[in-house]
């Protein structure tokens, strides 16, 4: 990240050495992570990396051992990897469920919005059931949007899209992170790094081994000949994993 | 927290078939359960005690000998004897659990019945705690003594008419040790005949119509012996029960008991353990602990979901029920505290389940497994099996709501014991397994 970049930066979310072990096994050390006002934030690593851990500590929904972050979890929308929506109930039904468990002051209006944002006001009516892997994960990003967070969390959000739902999906994204919405993901595609993320994240091991633009990767990888993905793994190796 | 309560009545709304099934499927059970209680263990234990010596077993009749202890295999042809000392060994035995009931073959029983002054009495003891029980003992025994009373009729019949001939030709008769001879009708009418025809005013005849005279006194003696012969005709043993431990609720009533817990039992079991389970299955756990919901809460409502389905489905069936067996409505007060603490002893139950499985398939899959010997291990009666088995069956049973909410929903309906104690237990349990649900949500994600 170059030091213009940082001083333009408005940091919404600023988390710091944050650690977590699970028995004897160090799952994130010290790892510190910030993410500026509609920037979008790619967290890449080698399986058991320590990205859901991470993820889930700025949740909420783990405690960290040690290290802190800046928001408390109710402030930070969060969309797991698997739509975490009532499949029996519709569209507007799992909106209006979760409007109203949000306490939001007017549920009506939020919903509305939400299906407008989502571009699901045809499919309202419809049970969840009956929705494409697509639209189902866009009635899960909206659960997660639904108290307009500043910060949004996304657990591996086009893992089980096709290329075409996967491409509406960022279609989705990107125009959330343009009205201002941090949006911090996880994802194992680093083509969808390289295409959308404006700062990447690179753990392994638990260990924060790089954080900035995809292009600054690349140059520190010294493979400017090779697709990202390769200067991706070119990376891991020189750093040993 | 009511929203997410909405949210789960949708969805079951919106399930027919799961609905369905929860109410038929508990009705197919009470059906098959009152079919089962009305069958006890095919030969029952029963403590037996002879205290009649074997000298004296042998009783006469008109010079006629009867073996009593012959009648005792009348009695041990359907039930199990376990021979004791002493009539309180027996008493000790039905306590304990051990044997289903006590049989006590009194020393004066020959004596009694050799007198033929009314029937004679044998003791039985057995605990009616439960009502199924109680039902099965006054049965068998009923049925025994009815077999020995058979049997004795029959020598009993033959004797009354020896009496009967021997008052209608004459002959001699022996009477408490004493030999009498009887004239006889045949007799005495001639006489009396052959006196009317040639008796003048002061006839010397006299000691002849004496003898008439005194026909006609022991014919009335005879008769007054013949009334308590004839009751010992009829049934010349006695069962004398007394009920140890236990009250007097009727059968029916307390199947009525059973049908509704084990109605309460299944749909709240499935519905708590299916609903919870639902959460995780739908990924929707982590979302909603995340600061929408606390996780007790969340068990809460699980648990309050299920309880109050369970108790309408139950207040319909009891309703139903209504319509063919007489229950206490004044006492509706008590039905419903008894349905909240069962439901909610079994929706904590419920939530255990649905949390320690963590899906629904696994968690109705468990939750069937464990309601159904839950159920039928509460219903053993003392007596049915050995003592040290009966006693980890009571403990077993203990561990979980069924037989509390039997308990107390018998004592609601039926005024059968106290209501407190089994509510205490009910409540001691809810906690218990709601701590053991909250603390498999900690891994439940």
């Amino acid at each position: 990240m170059t030091e213009a970049t940082a001083t333009e930066r408005t940091l919404v979310l600023e988390a710091h050495e944050i650690s977590k072990r699970f028995g004897e096994r160090e799952a994130l050390k010290r790892v510190s992570l910030e993410a500026a006002r509609g920037e979008l934030v790619a967290i890449i690593g080698p399986n058991g990396a320590g990205k859901t851990t991470l993820l889930s500590i700025l949740a909420g929904i783990q405690r960290a051992d040690g290290g802190s972050v800046s928001r408390p979890p109710g402030e930070i929308g969060w969309v797991p990897q698997q739509a975490a929506v009532y499949s029996k109930l519709t569209v507007a039904e799992n909106l209006r469920l979760f409007a109203r468990l949000e306490k939001r002051p007017d549920v009506e209006e939020t919903v509305e919005r939400m299906l407008a944002q989502t571009g699901l006001e045809q499919r309202r009516d419809d049970p969840v059931s009956q929705l494409s892997g697509g639209n189902k994960q866009r009635v899960n990003i909206a659960i997660g949007l639904l108290s307009a967070p500043d910060v949004l969390l996304l657990d591996e959000p086009s893992a089980a899209l096709d290329p075409r739902q996967r491409e509406r999906l960022w279609e989705f994204i990107r125009e959330l992170a343009a009205r201002g919405t941090t949006v911090i993901y996880s994802t194992h595609n680093v083509h969808e790094v390289e295409r959308h993320a404006g700062q990447v994240v690179v753990l392994a091991d638990g260990e924060l081994l790089f954080a900035g633009t995809p292009r600054e990767l690349e140059q520190i990888a010294g493979a400017t000949d090779l697709d990202f993905e390769e200067a991706f793994v070119a990376f891991l190796r020189q750093r040993g994993h | 927290m009511r929203w997410l309560l909405l949210k789960d009545l949708q969805i079951l709304r919106r399930s027919p078939l799961l609905v369905a099934l929860l109410v038929l499927y508990p009705i197919v059970i009470a059906v098959l359960i009152g079919f089962a209680i009305s069958r006890g263990p095919e030969k029952p234990r029963v403590a037996f005690l002879n205290e009649v010596p074997p000298s004296a077993s042998v009783l006469e009749l008109n010079g006629q000998k009867i073996d009593v202890s012959q009648y005792g295999k009348e009695i041990f042809s359907r039930i199990d004897p376990v021979p004791v000392q002493s009539e309180q060994e027996a008493i000790d035995k039905v306590k304990s659990g051990d044997v289903l009931g006590a049989l006590i073959i009194p020393a004066d029983l020959t004596q009694k019945l050799q007198a033929g002054t009314g029937p004679a009495n044998v003791r039985v003891y057995y605990n009616a705690e439960d009502p199924v029980k109680a039902r099965f003992v006054q049965d068998t025994i009923k049925s025994e003594v009815q077999d020995a009373n058979t049997a004795l009729t029959k020598q009993f019949t033959k004797i009354a008419l020896t009496y009967l001939d021997l008052i209608s030709k004459g002959g001699n008769i022996s009477i408490f040790g004493k030999s009498f001879s009887v004239l006889g009708l045949a007799k005495a009418e001639a006489i009396v005949n052959a006196a009317q025809a040639g008796l003048p005013p002061n006839d010397p005849l006299r000691a002849q119509l004496g003898q008439v005279a005194n026909f006609a006194r022991l014919a009335r003696d005879n008769l007054d012996l013949s009334n308590g012969v004839l009751a010992a005709v009829g049934t010349p043993i006695r069962a004398d029960a007394k009920i140890i431990n236990g009250g007097t609720t009727p059968l029916d009533a307390f199947a009525v008991a059973i049908a509704v817990t084990v109605s309460l039992m299944f749909v709240t079991l499935l519905l708590a353990s299916g609903i919870l389970a639902l959460e995780r299955e739908e990924n929707a756990f982590l979302r909603l602990v995340r600061g929408l919901v606390s996780r007790t809460g969340l068990l809460i409502e699980k648990m309050g979901l299920a309880a109050l389905c369970a108790i309408v489905v139950s207040l319909v069936m009891l309703a139903g029920i209504a319509l063919f067996v007489s229950l206490e409505w004044g006492r509706f007060p008590l039905w419903l505290v008894a349905l909240v603490f069962g439901g909610l002893g079994f929706g904590a139950l419920g939530v255990a389940i649905g949390g320690i499985t963590r899906e629904v398939r696994a968690a109705s899959l468990l939750a069937f497994m464990l309601a159904l010997p839950m159920a039928f291990l509460a219903l053993v009666p003392s007596g049915a099996v050995s003592s040290g088995l009966y006693n980890v069956i009571r403990v077993v049973s203990a561990l979980f709501p069924f037989k509390p909410t039997l308990d107390a929903l018998n004592s609601a309906l039926n005024r059968s014991g106290s209501i407190g104690l089994p509510l205490l237990h009910l409540a001691i349990l809810t906690v218990a397994f709601g701590v053991i649900a909250r603390l498999s949500l900690r891994r439940f994600a």
